[in-house]
């Protein structure tokens, strides 16, 4: 069991050296942070809005990560399986699991670290007015299983294909549709088609962006999470099948 | 150490490996050889627990690896075709992090690692990224890391590929020393290189092992194995293929090579044994005849021709066949 962590530890510390390694962490952090203020205080309305919450911050995160989490998970089997690493990877006396789980663990810390390099956003909501900061805790905890769930799914994505651009649209696909399941012009559409309810409601409850309501409010459902780490595990088993699928032949 | 049973993989419908087996014990370095394309390095990566075989058991250091991997792998260490390594790290932080999965502390990995640079003689670009590194750093630096543990077993698939001389002369050097400890298989397309560092040879041919022996052994096939050369001044080829013919000494002769300095013949000799007797026959009709001899040899065989004798006739024939 200790070496099973001790090797997890040891692909996550490389794939997080990998990540500043190059410029790609920085430029992406820079590009992240960017965006995540034009929509807050421009598409968002921050201001005007004259609110002491993160509403506008929070409800542009679903968007945010559709097409950032791909680009930092394309990479982390497709790249391994280009370069051929991946065969000097799975000889090495560790499970293919304790490599997925650290790959996976990388790129969640950084989408973290990412996330957590937001701060300033609380700072001047804070010095603005008397926002309820339990609220803003329990919507960075839902948007960071929302981004982890994206990245699993991006982590399924590049193990299917040796070509990260091939892996990066297949993923913003599958997110983009979590994303629609539950995105109310979608489901009133659904709603003209059909009459019933509960078919709806099954389509929506497959949607990040219904699970990411209470988050928002600040509200930590047990159900929302179980949903997150749902889909999480499920992806990373089929990665794992994939991986084992290709080794077969 | 490794032992391979009735090994079979399957890709659809072709058949990569078909029915393989053979062992290898500590202190012996085993050749694989074959064509490009006749299933070494599927077999390197089903021995090393890459790929699962189709069909076929293999037992790595008493552990099988299908049933019980993770004892299997630390037992090895392994060179992967093109030797990949990862272009973002530098040469130290990736035979740092080999070490690190293979478990060792944090003392350890420093030994192991100042050890295997200087073996490889890689001080110059330790702390240099493996993407700007030349193609014999990189594969000096992937070789690393297959010793970094000292591994009782080492399997290298094609270790001299991309190599200037000097290295491949290094690596071999390096391969026949730890050979005379560990249990290493190694496949290449280099004849010279079996003869130079095997103990044994196994020829591999569309996923079939076609031959199987101490490369000595392999020569013995060989057409003009036994066979005695012959270069004598100031006669011509008639001369001395009459004069042959008179004595009765070998079965035929073939002349190699004549010019108005003399003549160069290779006798075959009447059965295949290569015992000298041939030879010493040869000089006694040169000593009586009063010969100019410049050159006079046994053969031993040549592994290029006994390699495209066994791996050639039928890809001939089907040639053929499409004729």
């Amino acid at each position: 069991m200790n070496s099973a962590v001790a090797n997890v530890k040891a692909i996550t510390k490389r794939e997080m050296s990998a990540y500043f390694a190059s410029p790609v962490a920085y430029v992406f952090i820079v590009i992240f942070l960017l965006l995540a203020g034009f929509f807050t205080f421009m598409a968002g309305g921050f201001f005007q809005r004259n609110q002491a919450n993160l509403e506008a911050f929070f409800l542009w995160h679903p968007w945010l990560y559709l097409f950032l989490v791909p680009s930092v998970g394309m990479r982390l089997w497709s790249e391994e399986r280009r370069m051929g690493t991946i065969e000097l990877l799975l000889t090495m006396p560790i499970t293919a699991w304790q490599a997925i789980v650290g790959k996976f663990l990388a790129s969640w810390a950084f989408l973290a670290l990412a996330l957590i390099c937001t701060f300033p956003v609380i700072l001047t909501v804070n010095y603005l007015g008397h926002p309820d900061n339990g609220v803003i805790f329990g919507a960075y905890v839902g948007s960071l299983l929302m981004a982890g769930a994206y990245l699993s799914i991006s982590c399924m994505t590049s193990a299917l294909t040796r070509n990260q651009v091939i892996s990066f649209i297949l993923s913003v696909v599958i997110c983009l549709f979590l994303i629609l399941a539950g995105w109310p012009p979608v489901t009133d559409m659904l709603s003209q088609i059909t009459d019933k309810p509960g078919l709806i409601e099954a389509v929506a409850s497959f949607s990040v962006m219904t699970h990411f309501e209470s988050f928002r409010r600040g509200v930590i459902d047990t159900r929302d999470v179980v949903f997150y780490l749902g889909i999480m595990v499920f992806c990373l088993f089929t990665t794992a099948v994939i991986i084992r699928g290709h080794r077969a032949g | 150490m490794i032992k391979v049973e009735n090994l079979t993989k399957t890709f659809g419908p072709k058949v990569a490996v078909n029915n393989v087996s053979f062992s290898v014990e500590r202190g012996e370095v085993l050749g694989f050889l074959g064509p490009n394309g006749a299933g070494k390095s599927t077999s390197m990566r089903m021995i090393t627990g890459f790929i699962p075989p189709t069909d076929g058991k293999i037992t790595v250091g008493g552990h099988d690896m299908l049933e019980n991997p993770l004892p299997a792998k630390a037992l090895i260490g392994y060179l992967p075709e093109n030797a990949p390594a990862y272009s973002d790290m530098t040469v130290y932080g990736f035979l740092n992090f080999t070490a690190e999965l293979r478990g060792m502390k944090a003392d350890a990995r420093k030994k192991a690692v100042n050890r295997v640079v200087e073996m490889c003689f890689l001080e110059s670009v330790i702390h240099q990224s493996v993407d700007t590194l030349s193609k014999g750093y990189r594969h000096r630096t992937c070789f690393a890391q297959s010793i970094i543990h000292d591994p009782e077993i080492l399997v290298l698939d094609e270790p001299t590929d991309g190599l200037d001389p000097n290295q491949k002369h290094e690596v071999r050097t390096l391969i026949r020393r730890m050979g005379e400890k560990k249990a290493i298989i190694f496949s290449t397309h280099i004849l010279e290189e079996v003869e130079a560092v095997c103990s044994r040879a196994i020829i591999i041919d569309r996923g079939q092992i076609v031959a199987n022996g101490t490369p000595s052994q392999l020569k013995h096939k060989s057409d003009v194995a036994g066979a005695v050369l012959i270069r004598v001044q100031g006669l011509n080829a008639a001369d001395l293929k009459e004069r042959l013919a008179q004595n009765g000494a070998g079965r035929k002769v073939m002349i190699v090579k004549e010019d108005a300095s003399g003549v160069t013949a290779r006798i075959y000799p009447k059965n295949s044994a290569g015992d000298g007797e041939l030879a010493r026959a040869v000089s006694e009709l040169a000593v009586a005849q009063r010969w100019h001899l410049e050159e006079l040899h046994t053969e031993e065989g040549r592994l290029d021709e006994v390699f495209r004798n066994i791996t050639l006739p039928e890809t001939a024939a089907a040639k053929e066949e499409t004729k």
